[in-house]
């Protein structure tokens, strides 16, 4: 690898500044330049849709490192920059303001997007996506413009971003309505019962819910004489959600969260295998030698052939140490167990382990609380486990899912069974 | 300001100036400290700011939450009996001069 040239990061989340970290404790002592779209500095997301959305914070309060600290590690922030274009022949790349780099080595950490709803009035004013900081404030700001003028909040998607905005947006008061297009809540990643007790907590908090709904029409109505100064000067605001059932639902907002799409338009118009995302493996490797990818825009081939996508700060970290090392030409596979987590009032949901496919779910504690673990299995061996307000089965699942151990359905099923007897057997 | 002082995984100490009612781990991340990965940004969700408090600090520190109790006995690195999370660990001018040291692996 040339000295001369520096390695660029393209994207400036958590992952990468784990590859630009990591590339330093790795001994990489070349130029290290981190390119970032928004203004901002790395910065944590998840509060964005959590603490941060009530409480108004100060975007420097989310930076996942010190500015001084990236300073001492010569990692070279460009933010606000936007990178066009990507010859991977020619090991350049081309710059918003029309500056071309050329680079020793090359990593893609370049996110995800929301989904965008697809049906007439989706561009109407009001109508508002998550993803940056910028949203997460455009977000607080209709929330908390929806509660003085009581005016109901509608939330699109009854997944984790569309529950926890729905939460957030009762702690400021607003009357909230979630439009879930399935039967049930986060219904992609967890067991009926954990959707159940989902539910249950939200329509005590005083959230309404409407299942199976097909939204087919967002309306709008001109804004008043007595629109809030510094609102968009143009567009009619959103006024009412319309579903396939014929029925109506009034906003003053809405809050579409409908999943997310890895954004890998650079690195397939670069001629990267992508395939709903970059393809990486297991080190993080795309299909160019000297070109790595990590985080949310990655689709990892496992050694079964099968695509895995995650999105998670977890990913992003693992896979960002594994980009590292392998433009310092090593190999360092991610193989940990995944988790996640989210926060929805006063519980804590905590997922290890994927739980697609499973054939039994058990469930460890009291429903009613909530203070209860889902624990999946599939062919009798446990895949994942779904912890609300059980913090310490979410560190045991993880401890047995990293180390292949499973409890039996009875052993999980009565309460009096030490699960981390498990651990000390095999230990 | 209260000090304190951190030793990375590779023995070096680092010394810190951590404002009363900052988190131990807030200040490590900040300042770009390699042992410590805070991947939840300090919500009791992962277990990914792990130190071992050296004497005599431990015992003047509160107590840890059962929570917490519970987090560290899954921690990624040995679990030791002065094992704490530093999110956890909130500067007070009384803890003027204390040493945590990271662990080899949060994760």
């Amino acid at each position: 690898m040339s000295s001369q040239e520096p390695i660029v990061i393209v994207g400036a989340g958590q992952a990468g500044v784990q590859i630009a970290e990591s590339l330093r404790q790795e001994g990489y002592g070349g130029a290290l330049l981190l390119v970032g779209e928004e203004p901002y500095p790395p910065y944590q997301r998840p509060p964005l849709s959590k603490k941060w959305l009530f409480e108004a914070g100060n975007p420097a309060s989310l930076a996942i490192r010190g500015a001084e600290a990236l300073l001492r590690r010569r990692i070279e922030l460009r933010l606000a920059a936007r990178v066009e274009h990507v010859d991977s022949a020619a090991a350049e790349l081309l710059l918003g303001d029309g500056e071309r780099l050329r680079y020793s080595g090359l990593a893609l950490a370049t996110g995800s997007l929301p989904r965008p709803l697809r049906v007439p009035g989706a561009a109407l004013q009001g109508v508002l996506y998550l993803r940056g900081i910028a949203d997460s404030a455009a977000i607080a700001a209709a929330i908390r413009r929806c509660a003085s003028e009581r005016l109901p909040v509608v939330v699109i998607g009854g997944g984790f971003i569309g529950l926890e905005v729905a939460a957030g947006a009762r702690k400021l008061g607003a009357e909230v309505t979630v439009l879930e297009g399935l039967s049930r809540l986060m219904s992609r990643v967890t067991a009926p019962v954990v959707s159940e007790a989902f539910e249950r907590l939200h329509r005590a908090h005083g959230v309404r819910f409407v299942f199976d709904a097909q939204v087919t029409e967002l309306r709008g109505a001109p804004r008043s004489a007595a629109a809030p100064a510094g609102a968009p000067p143009s567009g009619e605001q959103v006024a009412t959600v319309h579903t396939a059932d014929g029925r109506e639902f009034p906003a003053g907002c809405v809050v579409v969260g409908i999943g997310v799409a890895p954004d890998d338009r650079l690195a397939a118009a670069a001629g990267l295998a992508c395939e709903r995302g970059v393809i990486v493996d297991e080190c993080s490797r795309t299909s160019e030698p000297g070109i790595v990818a990590a985080g949310d825009c990655t689709a990892r081939r496992l050694p079964d052939g099968r695509l895995l996508r995650l999105e998670s700060v977890q990913n992003a970290v693992e896979q960002g140490k594994s980009a590292a090392a392998a433009l310092m030409g090593r190999e360092r596979p991610f193989y940990a167990t995944p988790w996640f987590w989210s926060d929805q009032y006063d519980v804590k949901l905590q997922m290890a382990g994927l739980s697609h496919g499973y054939d039994q779910v058990i469930v460890r504690g009291d429903m009613a609380k909530p203070a209860f673990s889902a624990f999946y299995l599939r062919a009798a061996r446990l895949i994942a486990v779904d912890s609300l307000n059980r913090i310490a089965d979410h560190m045991l699942a993880k401890r047995l899912l990293d180390n292949d151990l499973s409890p039996t359905a009875e052993q999980i099923a009565d309460p009096a069974f030490d699960l981390h007897s498990l651990i000390k057997q095999s230990a | 300001m209260p000090r304190v002082t951190y030793i990375e995984p590779d023995g070096r100490a680092v010394t810190l100036e951590v404002r009363s009612g900052r988190s131990l781990m807030s200040a490590a991340m900040d300042a770009g400290l390699e042992g410590i990965e805070a991947q939840c940004g300090g919500n009791m969700a992962c277990a990914t700011c792990h130190c071992y408090v050296q004497a005599p600090w431990l015992e003047r520190l509160p107590p840890p939450t059962q929570d917490e109790q519970l987090m560290l006995q899954n921690v990624a690195a040995e679990w030791r009996e002065n094992s704490r999370l530093s999110c956890q660990l909130i500067m007070q001018p009384e803890l003027d001069g204390i040493t945590v040291r990271f662990p080899d692996r949060q994760s």
